[in-house]
């Protein structure tokens, strides 16, 4: 007795217990769709749930007649068969009868599904693009955009270091939304089709290059929430994670006029230090860094490439011979190749930094120095 | 009959100048020679996709990339989906259809011999180009079984010339099988077997066929457009040129959602089959059954943007696939329930292919709910692209498609080889692939709805503990097939206790009623007279 007492308040406490737990993601084994914390959200879970117990019923009915059969219609127990084969009116019926219960299920279906896409005035409206393999935001009510890449390190990955409790689903800069205004999203790709998604806000869209999807959300409550990309977009589809913070709205309206402000310090930062050359060991440093952030995925960190899908860089006669070639490439990308266009990702300090790198790593030693001044020539045309 | 059969087939076997050995094979014009090429054939590439499977399995074992880099993980779910696709479920069921369709409609062989050699013969090549192209430089096809542009194109290795081409030869032998199957089905029926006395595995091919001349022209046109996107400078799918990468999707799955129909309808007619030997009693509505398949493969032709509910399509494009979808949940239903209702009141018994059928109508059943609830359009953005859907998938592909082309062969094998099969052999089979497989597929259903993405090398913490479950299980189903290539070995030896014509007692058709076992090489020279 004091058994069944003890393990009922275990179970009780367990149940309890799970609510202080729903936040945190660490190996918590989730079964189930998550109900999310917008109103569609919810809605989409309650239709989750609807149709999963009215399959569950139409299953539990039609298992039971066939399992009966099985244990008393066998010939093992002396049943003899009947002889029917027809009936016109079981016939109708069967027919008939799921037909309504699909119209029970497609009522409240066309409902929620014309609620979500309803994009019509949305308060915060935030560009959405996808490249091989990071996400890009971009406010359109404000002077902010960045990119937002995989945050866990190469380590954890490769299995040298322990992995943490977000693993895979960690950006260095998050998309930040206010609460409770409606936020629309503008999807789109700069390469191949990616999908945006979030499960707790019920948003999954594809990014269409070429084309603009639209999306919105109306969260209830301020949090971290983590998606990733849904749809397969090439090697590092599974490293491209979706992290959305949701911040009270003054909160968010300090955060953006800040996100502003140090935007436009920054682009006036990078102006005054073209007029300062960088050394030898500066450039190869944070070229290095760079390289590792924004090239290695294709070109791999040891400059090799993929035989046959990305060039290796290692010996290679682009970044060994003619620079401004180099830089071109680099600034603008090469088309109907996977070679992105750096120039509006990167400053003009990283792109300097990066390309004297891969002039000079892994044996290059072409011994050549870009600085910031020559890929903004470059950039502007002088 | 038996007797005078009898007889011809040692007559062939000793005296005929038919060549024997390898060139028996390669010129053969024998549908029973055939269909046992393409069963074997389809055995094989069943074990090929598999290997690539347990890759797939090994590498997401646990978080972390430990065995193969992710390129060549998508090469291998790539790869995987082909070869099952393309290489297995389809040819092992124009295997059946080849040695089965003649003799359930009293036809001696198929109507086109040199072309149903010619069909099977170029598919061996199209695999070989498809599988030579993963040892090249850069590898194979990385980008999915659904090869979306612009990944396929402008972002895909030249290797993607070789996939072209070999899908275009699997195209053309599907369409050659199919048109051998419709000419003998409406030529050569025997006297009095009319239309609506054919037996449903014959029913449920010649729509399928239809099926197949319909759709797989317009795969040919997707791989062909992609081809000159890629390599001749159009822009179909390229929107700097004018074109739309979504126009792939459409067309692509105007072949595509046809194509799921070609892989089931086969398998209803086989149910169809021996569920009512098996409970001694003639299968209930079978007129709803022929109308309930015609109408699923009509309804298959206006649902295929249900696969595209998330690149954003107006809303009024959403309701009508997601309404047209709900819809074909109908005639399957219909299906289901005939099939319960003949079990009902029959005098069942369980030999090994009833075993598979049950587990089939189960199973299969299942991949049906879940397939309803994905047609549910709101649900779908959360279910879209997820483990969800590769759990309905499967259900539906391997304990469906497959697990009623595991029950066929088991079912007609003793007819084929004239000796029955290894029970022992057999139930070790059954039972270890139906724990093995619901272990690795029914998992995936909650790693699914607990967020995690398809075709990803690589996952986060929270979907290891069922990750490594479904691996366990994957390991367990590959390894259970090893007993049935041991069962088929030892058939293909002609091992085991002779059988009688009839095989199964609650057995009726002509290949039960009038031929002996094993079937004579040639059969049905003088057509049967059906009452």
């Amino acid at each position: 007795m004091s058994k069944i007492v003890s393990g009922a308040t275990k179970l009780l406490s367990i149940l309890v217990a799970v609510p202080a737990f729903a936040d945190a993601e660490v190996g918590e084994l989730e079964w189930n769709l998550r109900k999310g914390v917008t109103n569609i959200s919810s809605d989409v879970y309650d239709l989750h749930m609807l149709m999963f117990w009215i399959c569950t019923a139409i299953g539990v009915v039609v298992f039971a007649v066939m399992f009966y059969s099985m244990f008393f219609h066998r010939k093992s127990r002396g049943a003899k068969a009947a002889n029917f084969h027809e009936s016109v009116k079981v016939e109708v019926a069967w027919t008939v009868v799921p037909f309504l219960i699909l119209i029970g299920m497609a009522i409240p279906a066309a409902n929620t599904l014309i609620a979500m896409e309803d994009v019509s005035e949305p308060d915060v409206t935030v560009l959405v693009t996808g490249s091989q393999w990071k996400w890009h935001y971009k406010y359109m009510d404000n002077d902010v955009e960045y990119y937002s890449l995989l945050a866990t390190q190469q380590e954890q990955i490769n299995n040298k270091f322990d992995k943490g409790e977000n693993y895979l689903l960690e950006v260095d800069r998050p998309l930040v939304i206010p609460t409770g205004k409606k936020v629309r999203f503008l999807v789109t790709s700069d390469d191949v089709i990616h999908s945006w998604w979030v499960p707790d806000f019920a948003v999954k869209k594809d990014a269409n290059p070429g084309f603009i999807n639209e999306a919105w959300t109306r969260v209830n409550e301020p949090g971290i929430y983590r998606g990733q990309c849904a749809e397969l977009c090439g090697k590092d589809h599974g490293f491209m994670p979706v992290v959305v913070i949701a911040k009270e709205p003054a909160e968010y309206d300090a955060w953006i006029s800040e996100q502003e402000e140090i935007q436009r310090k920054a682009k006036e930062e990078e102006q005054k230090l073209l007029a300062l050359n960088m050394s030898m060991e500066e450039l190869m440093e944070v070229g290095e860094k760079v390289y590792l952030a924004s090239c290695a995925a294709c070109h791999m960190p040891t400059g090799q490439g993929l035989p046959g899908v990305f060039p290796a860089l290692k010996g290679s006669e682009m970044v060994t011979q003619d620079i401004p070639a180099h830089i071109d490439i680099v600034l603008n990308g090469k088309t109907g190749t996977a070679m992105q266009a750096f120039g509006k990702q990167l400053s003009l300090r990283d792109i300097a930094a990066v390309i004297t790198y891969e002039r000079n790593a892994w044996g290059n030693n072409t011994g050549d120095m870009v600085q910031a001044k020559d890929v903004n020539a470059a950039l502007t045309g002088n | 009959m038996s007797t005078v059969a009898e007889h011809s087939h040692d007559d062939h076997d000793h005296h005929h100048h038919a060549p024997s050995g390898i060139k028996r094979w390669l010129y053969t014009t024998n549908h029973k020679d055939i269909g046992t090429l393409y069963l074997w054939f389809a055995f094989i590439m069943f074990l090929t996709g598999g290997a690539m499977a347990m890759v797939i399995r090994a590498e997401l074992f646990q978080p972390g990339l430990q065995i193969v880099d992710p390129n060549f993980f998508n090469q291998m779910t790539t790869v995987h989906g082909l070869i099952m696709v393309f290489g297995a479920v389809m040819p092992a069921f124009t295997g059946l259809a080849n040695w089965l369709v003649p003799m359930m409609i009293g036809a001696p062989d198929m109507a086109l011999p040199r072309m149903n050699n010619w069909s099977f013969w170029i598919l061996p090549f199209a695999f070989l180009i498809l599988l030579s192209s993963l040892f090249l430089e850069g590898g194979g096809p990385n980008f999915g079984w659904t090869f979306y542009a612009p990944l396929s194109t402008t972002y895909s290795n030249d290797s993607t010339a070789l996939f072209v081409f070999s899908v275009h030869i699997m195209g053309i032998s599907s369409i050659m099988g199919a048109i051998n199957v419709i000419v003998t089905i409406f030529n050569m029926r025997a006297p009095g077997m009319n239309w609506m006395k054919m037996p449903l595995f014959v029913w449920t091919w010649l729509i399928t066929a239809f099926l197949l001349i319909a759709v797989m022209p317009v795969l040919a046109g997707v791989v062909t457009m992609l081809l000159t996107d890629k390599f001749f400078g159009t822009s179909f799918f390229d929107a700097a040129g004018g074109g739309d990468p979504v126009l792939f999707q459409h067309v692509f799955w105007f072949f595509g959602h046809p194509e799921v129909y070609i892989m089931i309808l086969p398998a209803f007619g086989i149910i169809s089959q021996i569920v009512p030997t098996f409970s001694r009693k003639p299968l209930f509505g079978y007129a709803s059954m022929v109308y309930a398949t015609a109408s699923i493969a009509l309804l298959s032709f206006v649902v295929w943007a249900h696969h595209m509910f998330t690149t954003g399509m107006p809303v009024a494009t959403e309701l009508f696939f997601m309404f047209a979808t709900m819809l074909i949940s109908v005639p399957t239903g219909v299906k289901v329930f005939n099939w319960v209702a003949t079990m009902w009141r029959g005098s069942i018994t369980f030999e090994i292919p009833m075993m598979f059928a049950i587990a089939f109508i189960v199973l299969f059943t299942l991949g049906g709910f879940s397939g309803l609830m994905l047609a549910i359009t709101p649900v779908d953005f959360q279910y879209h692209d997820t483990y969800f859907v590769v759990a309905h998938f499967h259900y539906v592909l391997v304990t469906g498609a497959i697990f009623s082309i595991m029950a066929a062969v088991y079912y007609w094998l003793p007819k084929w080889t004239g000796k029955m099969f290894d029970i022992t052999l057999a139930k070790w089979h059954f039972w270890c692939s139906l724990i093995s497989v619901n272990l690795l597929f029914f998992p995936m259903h909650f790693v699914g709805l607990a967020g995690m993405p398809r075709r990803i090398p690589d996952y986060a913490l929270q979907f290891a503990d069922f990750n490594k479950w479904i691996s366990i299980g994957g390991f367990a189903f590959g390894l259970s097939q090893l007993i049935f290539l041991a069962l088929l070995i030892k058939a293909c030896k002609k091992e085991g206790e002779p059988v009688s014509d009839r095989v199964w007692e609650g057995a009726e058709g002509l290949e039960w009623e009038q031929l002996p076992s094993p079937a004579p090489y040639h059969t049905f020279e003088t057509p049967p007279v059906v009452k």
